[in-house]
């Protein structure tokens, strides 16, 4: 019977590990490929096509900077609403008339699909950019505001007296207090609204844009090549997942003074 | 001309609104106390009788409803920069931060005080050395018994070499032997740095073997009785004095 160390995975070799990730990817892709036998080649493209599509990609300049354009807006979109929701995030926790005020607000715009946003920007702003750069702001706003308004109501009181004893400055109060103790919120926020953003960036780019990879999707859609379509997707995807692992690389050095317990919960 | 107290209330109240009712909690009423530099003051009370309040207004965690309340002449709410580096507070849990390893948790008060990284770090092996803790610099909180870690707590306090030491029950949390372990060599520290320690606690044994002087406070946190110990009565005190003390808190 496995202990609670094998159940969590806790004492397997980091060959083991691999395969256990790959194990789905490659039944998933065998059930692709074997489909690919069967019907034609606008509904299952064999995955040989498709990996030669997406090396096309990584090999022409031009098109790899449509994929570096779409990585650009959702950084760029993701920063400013983080940026914002800080700000935003800090004076509601500092005045709870901001709070009473703008709480209804954000939970308004969190009730608003990121559909109805795309149409709004192609309304209110006339540049592919401004326009991008709106929806990717404003549909992670009160995401970013309201996690990080709870990482800093969920500080703990007892450690900010301890702090507050030896009469910091606010910037010292800030470093040595407020930045560990919101961090792993911090990058929680990110993971999420990191997999969100790239969603809404498709969305938006597919409508709103002439570049990027929701335009080139559009254009494959149009020309009913599956294996194109697949090839695109399959950069937001890679990127998502460097970012994911840059996010991980960060969490396990940031936040290594967690206890680590032997049983999983 | 007398000297000017180090630490002195005069008049102190303090009260706390409460949800749905129309008079506030008086935790702390009219309070008068005087502290003289280098004294070793023992706050001793029943839980509830206000020596957690009375104590962070000193600390200057909170500022009085009434009166004034002066550390060094300062008010030590209002002059907030004013104070730093000169009052070290041991809490009742050790509130060591969890992110922070053993040693810069005792570079922490160094730090608000810009000491350059080398000092800081010498400081806190020192005292890290004298508390017994040599060897665990390294590691986190996480990964050290009770004891060891309000041990922590205690060294981060001393590091900063402040002149006024508060300590809120430090050791209640502790088993009897770590914590009269722990006492004893904080009464040693405190008495051979020459601090002024306000030392809170609700046990009439710790308040007896700590102070030089030992305050009872009854609800709302006012002086019942104050007794100045002569050095040999901390061994074996006068039973009058603790006869009186423990009518009182039976009252």
């Amino acid at each position: 019977m496995a202990g609670p160390a094998q159940r969590n995975g806790g004492s397997a070799s980091p060959v083991r590990r691999m395969a256990q990730t790959l194990a789905p990817f490659v039944l998933l892709a065998a059930i692709w490929q074997l489909a690919s036998l069967y019907f034609p080649r606008y509904l299952f493209p064999s995955l040989v096509d498709v990996l030669a599509h997406t090396i096309a990609i990584f090999s022409d300049l031009a098109q790899l900077s449509e994929v570096l354009a779409t990585v650009g807006r959702i950084l760029a979109g993701l920063i400013g609403a983080f940026v914002l929701g800080c700000a935003i995030a800090t004076l509601m926790a500092r005045a709870p008339t901001v709070d009473r005020f703008l709480a209804p607000i954000l939970n308004f715009f969190q009730g608003i699909p990121a559909l109805s946003w795309v149409v709004f920007a192609i309304i209110w702003f006339h540049g592919t950019e401004p326009r991008i750069f709106f929806i990717m702001t404003v549909t992670a706003l009160p995401a970013f505001t309201f996690q990080v308004l709870d990482a800093l109501r969920g500080m703990s009181r007892d450690l900010i007296e301890m702090v507050m004893s030896f009469r910091p400055t606010r910037a010292k109060l800030f470093r040595a207090m407020i930045l560990p103790a919101i961090l792993p919120d911090i990058l929680t926020a990110w993971k999420v609204n990191l997999g969100n953003a790239s969603r809404v960036v498709v969305v938006a780019e597919l409508v709103g844009a002439t570049g990027g990879i929701g335009y080139e999707l559009l254009q494959q859609q149009q020309v009913f090549d599956m294996a194109g379509a697949l090839a695109w997707t399959l950069q937001l995807v890679f990127f998502v997942l460097i970012a994911q692992w840059i996010i991980a690389l960060i969490e396990a050095r940031a936040l290594r003074y967690r206890a680590a317990s032997e049983r999983a919960l | 001309m007398t000297a000017q107290p180090e630490i002195r209330l005069a008049r102190v109240s303090k009260w706390f609104a409460r949800p749905g009712a129309q008079e506030p909690f008086r935790a702390v009423e009219g309070l008068d106390l005087e502290i003289a530099r280098g004294e070793m003051v023992a706050l001793l009370g029943k839980t509830g009788c206000g020596k957690s309040t009375t104590f962070n207004l000193i600390a200057g965690l909170m500022a009085p409803s009434q009166g004034t309340v002066r550390v060094q002449g300062l008010d030590p709410f209002r002059d907030f920069d004013a104070l730093r580096g000169k009052i070290a507070v041991v809490f009742q849990s050790d509130r060591l931060l969890p992110w922070r390893s053993v040693c810069q948790n005792v570079e922490l008060g160094l730090e608000m005080l810009d000491r350059p990284a080398k000092e800081r770090r010498e400081v806190a092996q020192l005292w890290l050395v004298r508390l017994g803790l040599s060897g665990h610099e390294q590691d986190f909180p996480y990964a050290l018994s009770g004891g060891m870690r309000q041990r922590v707590s205690i060294a981060r306090a001393l590091a900063t070499d402040a002149s006024i030491l508060l300590c809120d029950e430090p050791f209640s949390a502790l088993d009897e032997i770590t914590g009269q372990r722990l006492r004893e060599d904080f009464a040693a520290l405190v008495r051979e740095n020459h601090k002024t320690a306000v030392f809170i606690t609700h046990s009439i044994n710790e308040a007896l073997q700590i102070g030089d002087r030992v305050i009872v406070m009854t609800r709302p946190a006012r002086i019942a009785y104050d007794v100045r110990l002569a050095p040999g009565m901390r061994a074996g005190p006068d039973g009058a004095i603790r006869a009186r003390i423990q009518e009182i808190l039976a009252a």
